[in-house]
């Protein structure tokens, strides 16, 4: 692949190189914004694209009933998806990126799992952890674990000696701590609490609402430039700590400062959706495998790539059982597992 | 022109001293400096304390810099394997700590450093599918391309073919002579030190055991004593001095402390 384009000059040589993942990332895009459309087609009224996209152009126009149907009931879940899908995969990159592991993700780290911890204390106990928001008990509960679990990380990564393997190694430890006391809670709790437990372990887009959406894309939205900002420290942190050092980067010092970014982004989303384990670590690996380590690219790719499939999983979960919503962290783990070890079995380049 | 100089040096790792008390005299630009030492004596622990990398006592002194960054530290190839071509590596460590647009100055300098490395013909290629002495090609390019003034290099020939090795610190040679550059280079190859380098500094054991110009430091109680090997250095049939080996000398570096007080 490479070696066509080795006969050229250097600058022409990089210009097609840019512009091939400029053309990637359009069409990612594309596809992302097709699969929001087919999204908010698909549902018990079903309409089709062109109904779609006139209620979106144009909502004074259509009747009333698909205006709302739209607006207020599928909008929120099919750009949840987005959003949700957007950050976890961007916490995955930037995981992996400065712990240089292919396995990090915010479901190995363990904050996914001490958000269903944090969830399932407030569905089978009711027990708060922050005592005033009664409404948000769920969601809350579960975002304060997640950060916690990241101050964990955070705190353990700070002490000498500490490498990147022994991070990722304390979270897969935090996993199994979770998973047993998620079987404690539920061992304990009532039959209809442990079905609540259980259900809100698989994911679930169908709680979205526009509140909740407005607070993740704030989140997303102050997350992504400031790690744009470290675009080429972090692009050189794949070269090995040693590497990026004698470039000027501070390793240590930017290990920190993405790990608490990217901990938000990630709390923010499982405490919204619940546990969808399988975006932070595929997302990332998709779009390095598209667009290589230049974060310029490889941060939108991840975004987008994330964003996708999270999305064709919602429209999956609607069609896979007509009239179930089959839970996302289900479908999305079931169907795009496959695909991705299709991937990484017949990629051409090595990526890790 | 820019110079280098290092009073009382030192440097620890939790807890344990490893570098202490490296004073030179002042390293003018305009030379090849060759770094010299056994294996664990302290070489890139220097090559850190210098850069900044390291804290420590005492004071690392550089004037006369005419640009910001005037240091640029080539270490030791670590194996990452990214997915990147030599291009992007190459293009990524001249845009540290600038904007994230890609400026047609930047393709300028990278592919200057390209040509003067003689390494075009790689520069589609991943990084994690070259060999190791591609690899130190494309680490010198890296340093290179920073533009320092300073140029510290950790073994950098370590994996290059024979005539690549002369490539390389000829060229080096000369950015010194032409552009004025201090460039120290870790090696082990004492012959290429006395072919190439203007000054030599020893290292053994954490220390600075000698530091001046070649000739003078490059002796045979130096290879003994620090080394542990019996040579000769003689003038060959050209009348440049060579490094014969005669073996080893056995006597376990005991001391370098007589060297030391005599240099």
């Amino acid at each position: 692949m490479t070696d066509a384009v080795g006969a050229g000059e250097g600058r022409g040589f990089y210009s097609a190189l840019v512009l091939r993942r400029q053309l990637i990332l359009m069409g990612l895009a594309l596809a992302l914004a097709l699969s929001v459309c087919t999204d908010l087609a698909l549902g018990p009224a079903s309409y089709n694209l062109g109904q779609v996209i006139e209620g979106l152009l144009w909502p004074g126009q259509v009747e009333d009933q698909v205006r709302v149907i739209l607006w207020e009931i599928r909008m929120p879940v099919a750009l949840m998806a987005v959003v949700v899908g957007a950050s976890l995969s961007i916490a995955g990159v930037q995981m992996q990126t400065i712990l240089n592991n292919p396995l990090a993700s915010p479901f190995t780290l363990g904050i996914s799992a001490g958000a269903g911890f944090g969830a399932a204390l407030a569905l089978a106990f009711g027990v708060a952890l922050v005592p005033f928001a009664v409404d948000y008990i769920i969601p809350v509960n579960a975002f304060v674990m997640a950060m916690l679990t990241s101050l964990a990380i955070y705190g353990l990564s700070l002490r000498q000696g500490v490498s990147s393997e022994t991070i990722v190694l304390l979270g897969i430890a935090l996993v199994f701590i979770f998973n047993a006391l998620m079987s404690l809670i539920q061992f304990f709790a009532s039959q209809q609490a442990v079905a609540a437990v259980v259900f809100w372990t698989m994911g679930s887009l169908t709680k979205a609402t526009w509140p909740k959406l407005w607070i993740a894309l704030a989140v997303l939205a102050a997350a992504a430039p400031l790690l744009a900002r470290r675009g080429w420290q972090l692009t050189a942190m794949r070269l090995g700590d040693a590497k990026a050092e004698s470039m000027g980067v501070r390793p240590r010092r930017l290990r920190l400062e993405v790990l608490v970014i990217v901990s938000l982004l990630a709390a923010i989303s499982v405490s919204f959706v619940g546990t969808i384990g399988f975006i932070g670590l595929v997302g990332p690996h998709i779009a390095r495998m598209l667009l290589g380590e230049d974060q310029r690219f490889l941060l939108p790719g991840a975004a987008l790539s994330g964003a996708l499939i999270l999305s064709a999983g919602s429209i999956l979960s609607k069609i896979i059982i007509p009239g179930t919503i089959i839970p996302i962290g289900i479908v999305t783990s079931l169907v795009g597992i496959p695909f991705f070890l299709y991937l990484i079995l017949n990629r051409r380049v090595a990526t890790w | 022109m820019v110079s280098l100089t290092l009073n009382a040096v030192s440097a620890a790792y939790g807890g344990r001293q490893v570098l202490s008390g490296v004073t030179t005299p002042t390293l003018p630009g305009g030379q090849l400096v060759a770094l010299l030492g056994p294996n664990g004596a302290g070489k890139s622990t220097l090559f850190r304390r210098i850069f900044g990398l390291l804290r420590g006592g005492g004071e690392v002194r550089v004037e006369g810099a005419t640009v910001p960054r005037p240091l640029a530290y080539m270490p030791q190839d670590n194996g990452a394997r990214p997915v990147m071509t030599v291009y992007e590596s190459i293009l990524l460590a001249r845009m540290q700590g600038r904007g994230l647009r890609v400026t047609s100055k930047d393709h300028v300098e990278v592919e200057r450093i390209l040509d003067l490395l003689n390494i075009r013909a790689l520069r589609g290629r991943h990084v994690g599918d070259l060999s190791g002495g591609q690899r130190q090609m494309v680490g010198a390019a890296q340093a290179l391309v920073q533009n320092p003034e300073i140029l510290l290099m950790d073994e950098p020939t370590s994996a290059l073919d024979l005539s690549r090795q002369i490539d390389l610190l000829a060229l080096l040679h000369r950015l010194t002579r032409e552009q004025g550059l201090l460039i120290v280079v870790a090696m082990h190859d004492l012959g290429h030190a006395l072919r190439f380098a203007d000054a030599v500094m020893v290292i053994g054991d954490g220390s600075l055991v000698a530091c001046g110009a070649t000739g003078d430091v490059v002796t045979t109680d130096l290879l003994r004593e620090v080394f542990d090997v019996a040579a000769r250095i003689e003038p060959c049939s050209m009348g440049s001095p060579q490094l014969i080996v005669d073996g080893r000398a056995n006597c376990l570096r005991a001391n370098c402390q007589q060297i030391r007080r005599s240099a």
